[in-house]
């Protein structure tokens, strides 16, 4: 129960953390609504030559955009998050000290990022959302149970995020300067999420590839669950068990290498 | 009288050769992480080719964008990518105005015999982003090959032009976001929306968008004219605001009227500047 509460804790402070930046939040807002409304405009031009294209008529592709928009800042869709704080903590050595403390480096930092993925998804999600549904025809569902599966699927994307951005983050280890890979991380990110476009449109057995691929659990995945795309009870269980085997994939990736990595600290500061 | 306007080359030739200095240092410091360094030039590199592919993966779709071909949203791409990238690698890291106002390192930068314009605009100078200009430059090599245009004397000219006039309006536009964090020290990401954003918005036919959002661009934020309203002229099309013709050329003016605004509103966010005093 202790633990429990811990790690309660530490994602509480991540939440509070965010949350202390008012103007921030704000300015992420406004550019997240701006960068909606542009690309809105682009799938309309698209959406106006191919009108079912992906099998999304123009009201999906447009509630796409802004769902992107919406988890932009939770899921890190474009980069951000924890990675660069941690890495800056192996580079300096005060790695030493967090593997110290009684707790796990692991799941101290996922609930340190899932308190800020709530808090990006309610201060920097809704609103954008919200102002696509005022300007612009969007297929939102009515069943209050289509949003809570959504929501689930939302979490577990997050988790699916972190547990890459965690194994970026531990890269620091063997390169010091992590900025290289946390770029990298990014652009994989944009392309194989659907942030740039929805896997949907991507053509033929490339398309196939991209959507079993880790970064799908964190945009396309949700963004159908609330579209309604996978069908029937089965078809949104198959979607979040994708999810879920690549959260628990990622994680235990991500223990594997902490355990290398952190036996290469001990040597080091031997 | 006679010697003010002296006095303001020799202060603005200082600022440049502080500007070279400070760069000088940040690329020496740069190449210290050597494999970073060269991944992030081709993640810079690869950000933006990203925007291009997904461009692409739209056309393999459909002919036409709006009515514009391929080739014709290459060259509105290649544009504002390569203007955009010179004003970005020359003064993107402006954004962290906001971060040294807040942790009060502002002040150290004011009390050096350099013009503070110059330290801000060179601070953690990175080279990387040359990632950027170099794929705008190549993209719009390749659209100059495959462009079916009839190229008079004019319209050579006004290339070059363009895409000067345009990386001096983005360039203004970094200036102004960084003035404007004098006063809003988190909302650093405001500018992003008229930044990545403005260029984001470039890269697509002005058809494709909302009369309103096409007025806003050219009237209010002038990006217009870092690429679209030239453009449409090479490509010899009207442009979807019906303006008279002398605006396709009037981008290297707009581009010092921003100038002078930015100057001014950097002059003013300076002036109000009060230390965190820690």
């Amino acid at each position: 129960m202790g633990l429990v509460r811990l790690y309660a804790a530490v994602a509480v402070s991540g939440f509070r953390r965010y949350a202390t930046y008012r103007m921030a939040t704000a300015a992420g807002l406004f550019t997240n609504t701006v960068f909606g409304f542009i690309v809105a405009y682009t799938f309309i031009a698209l959406w106006n030559e191919r009108p079912h294209l992906g099998g999304y008529d123009q009201a999906q592709a447009l509630t796409f955009v802004w769902v992107t928009q919406a988890l932009l800042g939770a899921a890190c869709l474009i980069g951000g998050g924890f990675q660069e704080e941690l890495q800056e903590r192996i580079r300096s050595g005060d790695i030493a000290v967090d593997l110290y403390r009684p707790a796990d480096l692991q799941l101290w930092w996922l609930a340190n990022d899932l308190g800020r993925a709530v808090f990006q998804l309610l201060g920097r999600g809704v609103v954008p959302l919200l102002v696509g549904a005022l300007c612009f025809e969007l297929a939102l569902p009515r069943d209050p149970l289509t949003w809570l599966v959504f929501l689930l699927s939302v979490l577990l994307g997050v988790v699916v995020g972190f547990g890459l951005r965690y194994l970026v983050a531990l890269c620091a280890f063997w390169l010091l300067d992590g900025s290289g890979v946390n770029t990298l991380n990014g652009l994989l990110s944009i392309f194989f999420s659907g942030t740039l476009l929805p896997l949907a449109v991507f053509p033929g057995a490339f398309g196939e590839i991209v959507r079993m691929l880790p970064w799908a659990a964190m945009l396309q995945v949700p963004a159908d669950v609330l579209l309604g795309r996978h069908g029937g009870a089965g078809g949104v269980a198959a979607a979040l068990g994708f999810q879920t085997m690549w959260a628990v994939l990622l994680l235990a990736a991500g223990r594997s290498v902490q355990a290398v990595a952190t036996r290469k600290v001990v040597v080091q500061g031997g | 009288m006679a010697d003010a306007p002296a006095g303001v080359l020799r202060r603005a030739g200082e600022g440049v050769h502080a500007y070279g200095l400070i760069v000088g240092m940040w690329v020496r410091s740069t190449m210290a992480y050597r494999t970073s360094f060269v991944m992030m030039a081709l993640g810079n590199f690869a950000a933006t080719a990203l925007d291009f592919v997904g461009i692409a993966i739209m056309f393999t779709h459909t002919d036409t964008l709006g009515g514009f071909t391929l080739p014709e949203v290459a060259l509105l791409y290649g544009t504002t990518s390569t203007s955009f990238g010179l004003a970005d690698l020359a003064l993107g890291t402006m954004d962290r105005v906001g971060r040294r106002v807040r942790d009060g390192t502002m002040d150290t930068l004011l009390v050096r015999p350099v013009p503070v314009l110059a330290q801000v605009a060179a601070d953690r100078f990175a080279l990387r982003r040359l990632g950027r200009v170099s794929q705008g430059v190549l993209l719009l090599a390749w659209t100059l090959y495959r462009l079916d245009v009839h190229w008079t004397p004019v319209t050579l000219l006004l290339l070059p032009l363009m895409l000067i006039s345009g990386a001096v309006i983005f360039g203004a536009v970094f200036v102004a976001g960084a003035a404007f964090q004098f006063r809003a020290q988190d909302a650093s990401e405001v500018q992003n929306a008229f930044t990545y954003g403005g260029t984001t918005m470039l890269q697509y036919p002005p058809t494709v968008f909302a009369t309103e959002l096409v007025r806003g661009v050219t009237f209010v934020v002038p990006l217009a004219f870092v690429n679209w309203l030239p453009a449409l002229r090479i490509l010899g099309r009207d442009d979807p605001l019906g303006l008279p013709g002398w605006v396709d050329f009037a981008s290297p003016l707009v581009a010092l009227v921003c100038c002078a605004l930015a100057g001014a509103a950097w002059r003013a966010g300076l002036r109000g500047y009060r230390s965190t005093g820690s």
